[in-house]
């Protein structure tokens, strides 16, 4: 099910620092022509359809025709991704619809800190940094 | 057709090498890849590294999408909770036939659960169980919704997004590189030190240019291998590949050129999943308590033929779960007499849930409010993780409580973190529960010096999926922070120059331009082999010969004779691979590292004279189970390779088997 770019709502990010989905499609699949000012998929058989390109794109201009060599004609399914949740719409070939809401992250985008401080353990046993002894430090004696 | 022939790509290559700059770096530890491994070390090693040290992050991809969850997940399938990590290692052990390390297993276990309660710190929805607290989080005792005794259910279609998020926090605020969208395509050892790691070598796909690494120490984890067998599909559909396309066997062809050992690179994984879409079965069968039949509608995994087929294959087909690739052998066997389809009864798992709420008095309102999340929960499960099955699905109009799915075993797969073991021989923890020939020193250290690696790229070790990938990669950050310490005063040294780095890379580049106006169509042309065709070719064979799906997965030491030679003309022609764009480039490199890595997979198999995995492979000429110890001659033993770097050799041998936990 290869994506593909609708040209008529692509306009190519406006020529910014990044085309949305070529910058995050994992195979390299998604290009600007610049030229054009419009992205395209160039290698719709190397595509997962694993809709990254089609949820980062900011003008929803990226869907999916299913894989010509399996599936028959018609059917669709299509997200909107907001920072909490994503709506799914799946469109058979009969026409009848269902509609799907999933949360995807219970924090804010951007919110994860970090910090900086060394560990304090020892570089020398197992314990990685959030980790305190028990479980972390088991041997297969203590079960035996 | 545009005449004269000339490459068409957007992002084309540069044939004047003196325009393509090399950038060299030193850091003092490298990671390389992007997926859920590499974000577990990005996570860590800030932490352990002697202060004023710098590390980078290298991914093919774009760290936020990049690996085998870039689509997301709808389980966590290791979360060990209230089980030990010792029956871990039990599970894990009979899946797997038998032949793991115990060690490695273990120390995951104990580690996993961390990486979870982070998850679910930073962001990650955990499904909990009905009646509990919701807001409760696994770490303070929240409980999880269990499909099975190790998976738990999430919302998971944003998990690579949230872990990539916190591994870029991490590596930003130690002010640390990460240079996304370069293909590292080559290890470099230490031209003084010997069977030292000093480097790596890559080019960047969105600009001609070259980066030459060098490290103290490099951890690789770019996941396992993908179209190396004919798909089911051949056409548009060879995208929809179970595990992500884009995984090329580079971690594992990268490690043996530079003289890293193997381990049970014969294994393979041939998942059995929903025909064509490939989306996952996991759920349907531990959460709806689906079952599956054959074509007649029996369910014939109870019948006495199914019975008496695990019966060859004690203690493994024997036990309380059936090892997935006797599940595989038993659906084969049903097809090969004919009796096929195999079916997901969906339609009867989900009535059966309704019918029960009918039997307790459950009145009209709450039965359609019921259905209603039981409808959710079964698209959800192809949404947060294979949304193209989902649309075959609408595309043959299959509402799955009318109508079961066919279900399949797929082309086979390499990998070394889901319900298959192939990889790299490392080190286990340095303790002394540890047998000596399972340790030396850095926990997931290859047997290169500095040179570690996680997830897909340590064999031996399966079913850790997407949490145990994540813990391995953290595990595998504190010991090359340890390494580094122990080598403060190492001072990596390279070989090669830089310009002949570059020549190497950028041959393909070279032969495409130096051919491509000999022809009047780009793909056809007598002086060169585009990237497509080496990847077709490879397919072909190994299918054909190698026990793809085709033959049922069957071969035997002609067969493997006759592919071996067929990879070997395939490897000399791939000198002259060529490559008009940097997209091609990357297939041109990307198809080199899957010969490779097949060609290491076929050794193991010729060398291992039995069938070690009834279902994922066959060799007729060896068509059982030896359970025979190596020391009487049979093979209960690892099976490990080691390519020579500087003799261009390859050796196969056995390797002894240690019982840590007891049965």
């Amino acid at each position: 099910m290869p994506s593909f770019v609708n040209p008529e709502k692509c306009d190519g990010c406006k020529g910014g620092e990044k085309t949305a989905c070529m910058y995050i499609c994992p195979n390299d699949l998604m290009v600007l022509n610049p030229d054009a000012m419009r992205a395209y998929n160039q290698e719709p058989d190397q595509c997962w359809e694993c809709y990254s390109c089609v949820k980062i794109c900011p003008q929803g201009a990226i869907e999916v025709r299913h894989y010509a060599d399996l599936a028959p004609m018609g059917g669709y399914v299509q997200p909107m991704r907001g920072t909490d949740s994503i709506m799914w719409t799946i469109k058979f070939r009969n026409g009848n619809t269902k509609r799907f809401k999933f949360p995807i992250r219970t924090t804010a985008e951007g919110s994860i800190q970090y910090d900086k401080t060394p560990a304090t353990g020892s570089l020398d046993d197992a314990l990685l940094f959030t980790e305190s002894a028990g479980r972390a430090t088991c041997k297969p004696s203590d079960f035996a | 057709m545009a005449l004269p022939n000339k490459p068409t790509a957007e992002l084309l290559a540069e044939p004047d090498l003196s325009k393509v700059p090399v950038q060299e770096f030193t850091y003092d530890a490298l990671i390389v890849g992007g997926g859920m491994a590499a974000c577990g070390a990005a996570w860590e090693i800030g932490k352990w590294l002697p202060a004023g040290s710098k590390a980078c992050l290298v991914d093919k991809a774009s760290l936020e999408r990049s690996g085998a969850v870039a689509q997301g997940l709808s389980a966590i399938n290791t979360y060990i909770g209230e089980n030990s990590p010792s029956d871990y290692v039990r599970m894990v052990r009979n899946d797997l036939m038998g032949i793991v390390r115990e060690d490695l297993i273990f120390d995951l276990g104990r580690h996993v659960d961390d990486s979870v309660h982070l998850f679910e710190d930073w962001g990650l929805p955990i499904w909990k169980k009905h009646g509990t607290d919701a807001s409760k989080k696994l770490r303070d005792g929240g409980e999880p919704v269990r499909t099975g005794k190790w998976q738990i259910m999430i919302n998971g279609e944003s998990y690579k997004c949230i872990v990539a998020e916190a591994a870029k926090a991490a590596l930003t605020s130690m002010g640390y590189d990460i240079h996304e969208r370069m293909f590292i395509v080559k290890l470099l050892l230490d031209a003084n030190k010997p069977n030292t790691i000093a480097g790596a070598v890559g080019f960047s796909v969105r600009e001609n240019k070259i980066h030459v690494y060098k490290a103290k120490a490099i951890m690789v984890a770019c996941g396992g291998a993908v179209n190396i067998f004919r798909p089911r599909t051949t056409d548009e559909g060879k995208g929809r590949a179970w595990y992500p396309v884009w995984n090329a066997g580079s971690t594992y062809t990268m490690c043996m050129q530079v003289g890293a050992e193997m381990t049970m690179m014969e294994n393979r994984f041939t998942p059995s999943r929903f025909k064509d879409g490939y989306g996952p079965v996991g759920a349907w069968f531990l959460l709806f308590k689906a079952t599956v039949t054959n074509g007649n509608g029996e369910h014939y995994v109870k019948s006495d033929a199914a019975k008496a087929e695990l019966a060859k294959y004690t203690p493994y087909g024997q036990a309380a779960v059936t090892p997935t690739c006797l599940r595989n052998h038993l659906m084969l066997f049903e097809m090969k007499e004919g009796r096929g389809p195999i079916y997901m009864d969906t339609a009867a798992a989900l009535n059966a849930f309704m019918d029960a709420k009918k039997a307790e008095g459950m009145n009209d309102k709450d039965l359609k409010k019921y259905w209603k999340e039981l409808e959710s929960e079964a698209w959800e499960d192809f949404l947060d993780m294979s949304v193209g099955q989902a649309g075959l699905w609408a595309s043959m109009n299959i509402e799955p409580e009318k109508v079961g799915s066919e279900i399949m075993p797929t082309e086979p797969y390499m990998l070394g973190s889901h319900s298959g073991c192939c990889g790299i021989w490392v080190s286990g923890p340095d303790e002394d529960w540890v047998p000596a020939d399972y340790k030396w020193g850095y926990n997931r250290m290859t047997t290169v010096n500095g040179l570690f690696t996680a997830g897909d790229g340590v064999g031996a070790s399966g079913h850790k999926f997407s949490s145990g990938s994540h813990a391995e990669g953290r595990i595998a950050a504190k010991a090359m922070a340890k390494y580094i310490r122990d080598n403060a005063s190492f001072t990596p040294t390279l070989k090669q120059t830089a310009e002949e780095l570059k020549a190497e890379i950028y041959k393909p580049v070279t032969v495409y331009y130096e051919n491509y106006q000999k022809t009047t169509h780009e793909m056809v042309n007598p002086n060169y082999i585009k990237p497509r065709h080496m990847m077709e070719r490879l397919m072909k064979y190994t299918d054909e010969y190698g026990g793809g799906w085709s033959p049922y997965y069957m071969t035997n030491g002609k067969l493997l004779s006759i592919v071996m030679h067929h990879l070997q003309l395939l490897r000399e022609d791939s000198e002259k691979m060529a490559a008009g764009s940097l997209h091609e480039l990357m297939r041109g490199w990307e198809n080199l590292h899957r010969i490779w890595c097949v060609e290491d997979h076929l050794r193991h198999i010729q060398f291992r004279e039995e069938s070690r995995y009834p279902g994922f492979y066959y060799r007729g000429d060896y068509n059982s189970v030896s359970d025979v110890d190596m020391d009487q001659g049979g093979w209960k033993c690892f099976v490990n390779s080691q390519y020579d770097p500087n003799t261009g050799e390859w050796k196969t041998f056995k390797k002894k088997l240690h019982n840590i936990i007891a049965v």
